[in-house]
């Protein structure tokens, strides 16, 4: 009885859950990219700083940070790309790229911010929404925490870099990557070719059909490629989507962001009941993608990008 | 020692024999029409719920559909709606059934041997072995695939039985009252219970999965489940319908019973081995659905009297109607998306018994 009751409780839980483990899953590492690591003096006068991320608190750093701490897998990612990796001292163990950053067996949900400390930080960021709790705790110990916010598209995503080079010293740098990330996709949906009648997609995040809408940060870069999701009536950012619908639409691309941990696979998609029956699986259309990738917002949307764009072409010669 | 006892054995088994007590006379034995009810309720909501999805194949023609497997006509449907219907929808209305039923049965049988209205098939254990073992397995084999054939479903199967058995042999060598083995099946739960949060801790990412199994969720592969199922089912059911008569002996207590020839200890045990092994099955293959155990065999009780003889078979197929009706909702309110089935159960059933509740109480 009472762990029946103790279900019930769990749903609020839970639904928060669903929204926050599409962005931290591990998988597998891709070589590091290139960066730029360069040291000017200049860099610390700009401080103190105020850093303002959209829907948090704007936070002030009195000199630039030596010591970062990143609980969150997409601010990782982004530090180093900006050029900030050598100040980093820990990352989150979802934090699985690039390679060399220096992974702790801790997560933003399960730590205390007695353990943070001890890794004498001037700087942590974690994901606003699941490090509420430790913020307080850290804020207390007077260590200044920046809560980042999933993005919601693109634009958001650029803000997200660029207030991480503000904070970090690293405003160059940040722009730069903006720079080079928008211009890269821009050129990916350019020399997509455009089509008269909008192909439909399933994006799937879960094997239990969870999946991502156009208002979720994967959802809007589909949209640029002038893709239909077929989830987007079912409304909210990642529905849980019911089997029939999924048969009922039809998509003609299927793209798996659940191939790490949960291992999903083109040939499981083509095993499950009545999915051989679908255009997608029948024609050779379903995409498996890198679960990172799809699943953060960081530099390396532009793999996403250019998956996707893959994708379509393949769909449209297959 | 002997306080912690003797109260919670008072308190656990007044409310049930006074709610069972006045109405015993009124139906003790089962009449056909009783059946026909039930039999009635669970053929509409089948049908309903087959003509109804998150996929508009349109009611006529399913219908159409129907009526041409029948006949052997010319199907209305393409392949494609053709696999919605008779590999997703059918299978799953199929699983509603077995499971609803399987459930309803199962606390019956628990309502009836422990004496106690709050019995559900979940109280000796099962539901925390299960969701331990189920936890152990998402997180040593990540891809794993819950709610379907394979390995986490016989990690269920079997935690739920090993659930249960823990709290039996800790109940018989604690002393041989049924209200010993209820706080028994507390401390398994609770105890299990750490342990899966434990394990969960260890794998974070785990967790909505894992979450997503309790709440029950009834997704079928094709018809493999529906079969898993159906032995652990009509075991229970036959063997609960056979011990109707005796658990009503039971009811009016050991001594009696025992007068009267009957061997509570032996009756107790094969009526429970008979509902765990129903409650396992059920929840390999539709995760932790609650409340659908609790509450039909009390609606049948209120509306029908307290023999059980009366209540385990319409128990039965009203558990499969009720189960039914909620997925059709989980199915189609938020459609496209679902909702687990757990919320719907809970939701719909909890104040329709307290409705019942107070409209009985008042006759």
């Amino acid at each position: 009885m009472s762990r029946t009751t103790g279900f019930r409780r769990g749903v609020p839980l839970l639904l928060a859950l669903v929204a926050l483990l599409a962005g931290i899953t591990s998988c597998a590492q891709r070589p590091a990219s290139e960066e730029p690591v360069q040291q000017g003096n200049d860099r610390a006068s700009a401080f103190p700083v105020r850093v303002k991320l959209s829907g948090q608190e704007p936070v002030t750093l009195p000199e630039q940070p030596k010591r970062i701490v990143s609980l969150s897998p997409t601010a990782t990612e982004v530090l180093y790309a900006i050029g900030a990796g050598n100040r980093v001292v820990a990352v989150d163990k979802y934090s699985t790229y690039p390679e060399r950053a220096p992974r702790e067996e801790i997560s933003a949900l399960n730590v205390g911010a007695g353990t943070v400390s001890e890794y004498r930080p001037d700087l942590v960021i974690a994901q606003a929404g699941s490090a509420g709790e430790l913020a307080k705790g850290l804020r207390e110990l007077d260590i200044p925490v920046l809560l980042t916010p999933s993005a919601k598209d693109l634009s958001a995503a650029y803000q997200q870099m660029k207030a991480l080079g503000r904070a970090t010293g690293h405003n160059e740098e940040a722009a730069d990557t903006v720079r080079r990330v928008r211009s890269e996709i821009d050129k990916l949906v350019r020399e997509t070719p455009e089509l008269e009648q909008p192909l439909t997609y399933y994006h799937e995040v879960g094997p239990d059909y969870f999946t991502a809408t156009s208002k979720s940060f994967v959802g809007s870069v589909y949209e640029k490629f002038g893709l239909d999701n077929i989830a987007d009536s079912a409304g909210g950012k990642f529905p849980q989507l019911s089997e029939e619908k999924i048969l009922g639409a039809d998509p003609e691309m299927i793209f798996l962001a659940d191939t790490g941990t949960a291992g999903v696979t083109k040939g499981s998609v083509a095993e499950r009941p009545g999915w051989q029956t679908l255009t997608a699986v029948k024609q050779g259309q379903v995409y498996e993608l890198n679960e990172d990738v799809a699943g953060r917002w960081g530099p390396r949307v532009v793999e996403l990008a250019r998956s996707i764009s893959e994708a379509i072409d393949g769909t449209r010669q297959g | 020692m002997r306080d912690s006892r003797t109260l919670p054995a008072g308190t656990l088994e007044t409310p049930a024999t006074s709610a069972q007590r006045p109405r015993r006379a009124r139906g003790s034995r089962l009449r056909p029409r009783h059946l026909l009810i039930g039999i009635a309720a669970l053929a509409v909501l089948v049908l309903v719920s087959v003509l109804t999805g998150a996929a508009d194949l349109g009611w006529q023609r399913v219908l159409a559909e129907l009526g041409a497997q029948l006949t052997g006509g010319v199907s209305p449907l393409s392949e494609r709606e053709a696999a919605i219907l008779w590999q997703l929808r059918v299978p799953r209305v199929v699983l509603a059934v077995l499971v609803g039923a399987a459930l309803a049965v199962s606390g019956a049988a628990f309502q009836g041997v422990f004496r106690n209205p709050l019995a559900d098939p979940y109280l000796l254990g099962a539901a925390s072995g299960a969701g331990l073992s189920v936890t152990v397995v998402v997180t040593a084999v990540p891809q794993v695939t819950l709610g379907s054939t394979g390995l986490a479903q016989v990690a269920a199967f079997l935690g739920a039985l090993g659930g249960v058995g823990l709290t039996w042999l800790i109940g018989r060598s604690a002393g041989p009252d049924t209200a010993t083995l209820v706080l028994a099946g507390v401390a398994v739960s609770a105890f299990l219970t750490a342990a899966q949060t434990f394990v969960q801790q260890l794998r974070v990412e785990s967790l909505q999965r894992v979450y997503m199994w309790l709440l029950g969720r009834l997704s079928t592969s094709g018809w493999h489940e529906v079969l898993t199922v159906v032995p652990g089912l009509c075991l229970a059911t036959v063997v609960l319908c056979a011990c109707g008569r005796l658990l009503d002996l039971l009811g009016t207590g050991d001594e009696e019973a025992a007068a009267l020839g009957v061997r509570p200890g032996r009756v107790r045990a094969l009526v429970l081995v008979a509902a765990s092994l129903a409650t396992a099955s059920a929840v390999s293959v539709a995760g932790l659905i609650g409340f659908v155990g609790l509450v039909v065999p009390h609606l049948v009780r209120l509306a029908l009297g307290g023999s059980y003889r009366v209540i385990v078979p319409v128990s039965l197929l009203f558990g499969g109607a009720f189960l039914v009706g909620a997925d059709m909702l989980a199915r189609t309110v938020m459609a496209p998306a679902e909702l687990p089935i757990g919320v719907i159960t809970a939701f719909t059933g909890a104040p329709f018994f307290a409705l019942l509740l107070h409209t009985s109480r008042r006759r």
